[in-house]
């Protein structure tokens, strides 16, 4: 459960005692629940780096943050393990809303099932072996 | 939302929602059976409501009324006691979501810790233990269980079936033990959830080496434990040990199904985040100041290969040392194998073969294909190449699991060409 970046959590408002709460209460229900492996909140992105590959083959540019587009910057994320699709996103509904003001934003993506990275049948064969379950 | 669409989402719920759902409901009718009927009727209710209402904000809270509002229509069918259903009926009037929520945060953990008390109560057989936690605590169906264990759906049901009418006839308390009964009932719940681990992680019959889900469900468990239980040592150590061993679950299978042992695992492929987490596991174990029990030596002998990056760098010496002081506290003659194990690796081989050599003369090991199987290891690392073989087939003859046999007969062919 990726948390988006919002105006105030890149100019560095720390969350207000109500949100902590929240999220504190939030965080003990997944880990009661058994299913929470690894949260943490971001720095604003004015401490970020940003590293660009604009030619293909090309030396890679290095960029000091702070990065514009707080749609597009992650502000934490929360890393659950889950049956199901449905699951996931009962829980991520339970998230308290991360920064208010309308901008809250909580994205779900999936970690990849190794063996669905290629299509090479030799390959997916060495993957599968050493990751399958 | 259409039905099915309903359907998945009620199911993820029920998931998250029936442990806690059956929990509280057993606390108010006493009878776990009775609460998980309850339950799976608040449940059906939802299915028929929600596809035309949508689901409600908090879905818990509404699936723990209705459930109640069945507990007193059933009671009142029933003709129960009248306080009983008095006090029913007051809990149930005064009951609002914001119960609800603060429920969650203290009450729900220590109705689930009773609840794990319950589901794994010496009064039942370790299986009916197995099957009733998974069923209650996890959340998981009688056919997801029966799939789980290789079992017949019908067996599964019927030991469920059976379990929950011992409970109710035996009237076992829904209570956390208290006093000196508090240690071995918590050993009793911390042994269903590594059994269940270790059915998942080395199977002990069929065509598998490791089942995924009993290994996921352990795990869930014991983390779960670790947290409703967090002055237990031994909670921590449990968890503790099922993280670290669960870090190597993916490299434990080769390219076709076969077990890769130990000293043979690609060790970058070892989960980090779950190697971490069972670390802080042991610490927390640690920070609570009592000596290591069984558990926690185990995690922390797991700890020990997991901080190794190359199989030579084991620190072998602290892992015998370890074992030793397993020994102790939960003397068993495989432990003394493990101990052998280690010791040969710290010390070499031929000290490990005096110990297994003892070994041998027990009993209770006769039937114990890994036994043999240490034994022709430490006979192939000194050159004795004909006596490890037959070791080896023995080995071979006694497990139940076909790849593991594959892996036996393939270490005794090598001796053939070794000589």
């Amino acid at each position: 459960m990726i948390v988006k970046a919002t105006t105030d959590s890149e100019a560095g408002v720390k969350p207000s005692q109500e949100l902590l709460d929240a999220m504190l209460r939030y965080n003990e229900e997944l880990a009661k629940a058994g299913v929470l492996l690894a949260a943490d909140g971001l720095q604003p992105s004015s401490s970020g780096i940003r590293i660009s590959y604009p030619d293909p083959g090309g030396k890679p540019k290095v960029m000091d943050g702070p990065f514009t587009e707080a749609k597009e910057i992650i502000a934490g994320f929360t890393l659950i393990e889950v049956n199901s699709r449905e699951e996931a996103i009962e829980w991520a509904m339970r998230m308290p809303d991360p920064h208010g003001g309308g901008q809250g934003e909580i994205e779900l993506r999936q970690i990849f099932d190794p063996e669905e990275l290629s299509a090479n049948e030799e390959t997916q064969q060495k993957i599968k072996g050493q990751f399958k379950l | 939302m259409s039905v099915s669409d309903t359907k998945r989402t009620v199911d993820a719920i029920w998931r998250i929602e029936s442990p806690k759902l059956i929990a509280g409901l057993t606390r108010m009718v006493r009878d776990v059976g009775l609460a998980e009927d309850l339950a799976h009727d608040a449940l059906v209710i939802a299915l028929e409501r929600w596809p035309a209402s949508g689901i409600p904000d908090n879905p818990g809270a509404w699936l723990m009324t209705t459930a109640k509002r069945r507990a007193i229509d059933l009671l009142r069918r029933n003709k129960l006691r009248d306080r009983k259903y008095e006090e029913l009926t007051r809990s149930a009037a005064m009951f609002t979501e914001e119960d609800m929520d603060s429920q969650l945060d203290g009450e729900i953990g220590d109705d689930l810790l009773r609840l794990i008390f319950m589901t794994c109560h010496p009064a039942l057989s370790q299986e009916a233990r197995v099957a009733l936690t998974l069923r209650m605590l996890c959340g998981l169906t009688t056919e997801e269980i029966a799939r789980a264990f290789l079992a017949a759906e019908a067996t599964i049901a019927q030991r469920i079936v059976r379990a929950k009418r011992t409970l109710s006839a035996r009237k076992v308390p829904f209570e956390v033990p208290a006093g000196e009964d508090l240690k071995p009932r918590l050993a009793g719940v911390l042994e269903v959830i590594y059994l269940m681990f270790n059915e998942g992680y080395s199977a002990t019959a069929g065509e598998d080496w490791v089942r995924p889900l009993l290994c996921r469900e352990a795990l869930r468990l014991a983390r779960m434990l670790a947290e409703i239980a967090p002055a237990e040592p031994e909670a921590h150590g449990l968890a503790a040990l099922l993280e670290i061993q669960s870090s190597r679950l993916k490299t434990r299978v080769g390219a076709d199904g076969e077990p890769v042992l130990l000293m043979d695992q690609n060790r970058t492929r070892w989960d980090r985040l779950l190697i971490r987490r069972g670390l802080a596991a042991l610490h927390r174990c640690q920070q609570l100041g009592k000596p290591y029990g069984p558990y926690a030596l185990q995690a922390a002998i797991a700890a020990c290969h997991a901080q190794a990056a190359a199989p030579e760098d084991t620190d072998w010496v602290r892992i015998a040392a370890l074992y030793e002081a397993l020994s102790r506290v939960m003397p068993s003659p495989v432990v003394e194998l493990n101990r052998a194990v280690a010791i040969s690796m710290a010390f070499g081989p031929a000290y490990g073969l005096q110990i297994v050599d003892e070994l041998n003369r027990e009993a209770s090991l006769s039937a114990y294909h890994l036994l043999p199987s240490v034994r022709g290891d430490l006979l192939y690392k000194l050159n004795r190449f004909e006596e490890a073989r037959l070791e080896f087939e023995r080995a071979a003859s006694l497990t139940r699991n076909r790849r593991e046999r594959d892996l036996l007969l393939a270490r005794a062919a090598e001796c053939m060409n070794g000589k």
